[in-house]
């Protein structure tokens, strides 16, 4: 095994996790964060961060094989998919009327 | 073995999407949870490849990221119509 494959190896490894850190983060934020447009923020991570990371970690392990072009071409399908999605949702939802949750400026602070 | 890891995380980010489609309390919420569990299941079914050793899980993974496309195209004709199937509005669909 040569050097610059340890090093594909290793750099795999942690793209890999990172991605999976930033699914479960996005995730996270879908379930917990209170309004719809931050939710959208959210999935937005899981989407792009935590896709793209993963991907890429599973294609330097692969190598320049067949299963790297499957990869990017799954990776460029996502990438012009999802944010299609999300800005018609966005718009579709703030057309019928789904107010963004916005904190007024009369509200007493909780900071002196 | 990274790659069980990986898997697991994505099954943890999986539930975590499905209770907010189970919970949503509008319709768009619902339907961003299942843009993203679409998204993860095409990220599962590739880790799932290569934990396996079967990379040929791949091909499934393109699939279910050209249906992903499929329900993008349906969210965006959601938009253009305006009408997200509540069912008031289908019942005096089917009365007119």
């Amino acid at each position: 095994m040569s050097a610059a494959a340890v090093m594909a190896h290793w750099a795999g490894w942690v793209c890999l996790a990172a991605g999976a850190f930033f699914c479960v983060t996005g995730c996270l934020g879908l379930a917990r964060l209170p309004d719809f447009y931050t939710r959208l923020h959210g999935a937005s991570v899981t989407d792009t961060l935590g896709a793209g990371l993963v991907l890429l970690g599973l294609m330097l392990h692969a190598g320049l094989t067949l299963v790297t072009v499957k990869l990017a071409f799954i990776g460029l399908l996502l990438f012009f998919t999802s944010p299609t999605a999300t800005h018609a949702l966005a718009k579709a939802a703030l057309t019928r009327g789904l107010r963004p949750l916005l904190g007024s400026e009369e509200a007493p602070r909780s900071k002196p | 073995m990274i790659y069980a890891g990986a898997a697991a995380a994505l099954l943890l980010a999986l539930a975590l999407a499905l209770a907010r489609a189970v919970l949503g309390p509008t319709v768009f919420d619902r339907v961003q949870a299942a843009n993203t569990i679409g998204t993860l299941a095409v990220l599962l079914l590739a880790v799932y490849g290569f934990l396996t050793g079967r990379p040929d899980f791949l091909d499934l993974a393109i699939t279910y990221g050209i249906l992903n496309v499929i329900g993008t195209i349906a969210v965006l004709k959601f938009f253009s119509y305006g009408d997200l199937g509540e069912p008031g509005e289908d019942a005096e669909d089917a009365r007119t």
